[in-house]
């Protein structure tokens, strides 16, 4: 048994180790087939652990029949509907391919994906560009504004983005993240620092490499009006991140955490890419105008790779603003919370520093063996969708991982490692 | 028959002389462990309570807890 807690602790020690060590920089936007070369015609990936289109939920559904269209694998959505539900399409989760995505997660052969190299271990991950808020595919919307704004991501940002990355050394992001946590940003419900300071860094370069003044203009604007525009780089930074804490032979640390609107599965180190699932939650919340919670999709997106890291509802101390946003309570609950999943983590990040806690660190590492001793369950800040497809969002909340997932993973952890 | 003998076997006279008189005669002072009911029923009442969340591991599966014990640190 001893040998087995001697195990358990130094595999913990080294997911720590490499989790912390990352040197996750942004350095080119190039179109997904290209970074991921098995995304071929008919692939489309998804958010969250694998689903099949039968169980696929509403806002998924309007999203995969819009990114149909949008590849031109189908005329309308009805005809790309009808062929989601002949099996034309291969449905596999973005979490395979080192890619990450927003609510529904769409990631297809033709959209830019950004690229971020840990350049501690040398992998890379993909995240597609940040569509703005409202009507977007990311929430189900797939409407001609929606596929023409894609259209125009595709054409003009992706690759404008991607020669001005290429053109400077890349964007350095932990130390980008640093700032933003002081400057109120927690990276999933809150980016507006981090959006600033992006754009900050990139506007020189955007503009010494785009030659047209009217499209340096519409690209300024467009990433100066979307306050959560550095929401996919952080999640492809998360992604990362966690790629190289995979697969550490007895590590209890969680390496991802994702949803499709059905199920929210995890990974857990020691079980290499194996999914832990259950029934997911429905986010608890504050809604626009016009909505409520019968409008609500269940929680959906791969986005819990923030909080995997320690960001997201695990830094909700940074900021205090989002606390009222998502319906967790007063700003003054912001701290308690960021306490409370201190319970459940392994570390500290000494980079990732948070002013109101006196400088402590984000908890970092979540550990299985934690959450279902505890029952502390990881708290997540997340959008919120219409449950029917093409409305797009209609809130933001908070929501719990479902503790199910964390059992089931332990009793796994506990066979592989030879203890029952 | 000395005071002490009239005591109940186990406890000492200063146990008598404080703890129970304190409770009649003082505010009550609570630390509630667990479930935050009792707690916010007092608070309500204007009680000075302290609120410790507490609950049993592995929300009581016996099994779990088992497993827990042979895997934790």
């Amino acid at each position: 048994m001893s040998d087995v807690r001697q195990v358990l602790r130094e595999a913990n020690a080294e997911a720590v180790h490499r989790m912390l060590a990352a040197e996750p920089v942004l350095i080119d936007v190039v179109a997904a087939a290209d970074a991921i070369p098995e995304l071929g015609e008919g692939m489309i990936l998804h958010a969250g652990p694998p689903i099949s289109w039968e169980r696929m939920c509403g806002p998924m559904r309007g999203a995969v029949a819009g990114i149909a269209v949008f590849e031109g694998w189908a005329n309308d959505l009805d005809a790309a509907a009808a062929l989601a539900a002949r099996g034309a399409f291969q449905f596999r989760p973005n979490h395979d391919f080192a890619a990450v995505g927003p609510m529904t997660g769409m990631t297809t052969a033709s959209q830019p994906v950004m690229v971020v190299e840990n350049q501690a271990s040398g992998n890379r991950a993909f995240c597609t560009i940040n569509e703005g808020l409202g009507k977007v595919m990311r929430f189900g919307g797939n409407d001609a504004s929606v596929l023409t704004r894609l259209a125009w991501l595709r054409d003009v940002l992706g690759p404008a983005l991607g020669t001005a990355l290429r053109s400077s050394e890349g964007i350095e992001l932990k130390s980008l993240v640093a700032r933003g946590l002081t400057m109120g940003d927690e990276m999933h419900q809150r980016n507006v620092a981090c959006s600033s300071l992006l754009l900050r860094s990139l506007a020189a370069a955007l503009a010494s490499t785009c030659g047209d003044r009217a499209i340096l203009t519409t690209i300024l604007s467009f990433i100066a009006s979307n306050d959560q525009f550095f929401l996919n780089i952080a999640m492809a930074m998360g992604k990362a991140i966690t790629d190289p804490v995979r697969d550490i032979k007895g590590a209890s640390v969680v390496t991802a955490m994702s949803r499709n609107g059905t199920d929210f599965g995890i990974r857990v180190s020691g079980l290499g890419d194996e999914w832990f699932t259950a029934p997911v939650e429905m986010p608890d919340g504050l809604y626009f105008p016009g909505f409520s919670a019968a409008d609500a999709n269940p929680d959906m997106g791969d986005s819990t790779i923030i909080e995997t890291i320690g960001l997201g509802g695990f830094a909700m101390a940074a900021a205090p603003a989002v606390a009222g946003f998502v319906g967790a309570g007063a700003p003054s609950n912001a701290a308690q919370i960021t306490h409370t999943m201190r319970e459940i983590t392994l570390a500290e990040n000494p980079e990732w520093t948070i002013p109101a806690l006196d400088y402590q660190g984000v908890p970092t590492a979540i550990d299985i063996r934690r959450v279902v001793e505890t029952g502390i369950a990881p708290m997540i800040n997340t959008g919120i969708a219409h449950r029917e497809p093409g409305v797009g969002q209609v809130g933001a909340g908070v929501v719990r991982a479902p503790l199910a997932c964390f059992e089931s993973a332990l009793w796994a952890l506990g066979k592989r490692l030879g203890v029952t | 028959m000395s005071k002490t003998s009239e005591l109940p076997p186990g406890q000492s006279p200063q146990r008598v002389k404080d703890t129970p008189v304190s409770l009649i005669q003082g505010s009550p002072r609570v630390i509630n462990v667990g479930l935050s009911g009792f707690a916010e029923a007092l608070a309500a009442q204007g009680v000075a309570v302290i609120q410790v969340d507490w609950s049993p591991p592995a929300r009581g599966d016996a099994d779990l807890a088992t497993l827990l014990s042979k895997l934790s640190d």
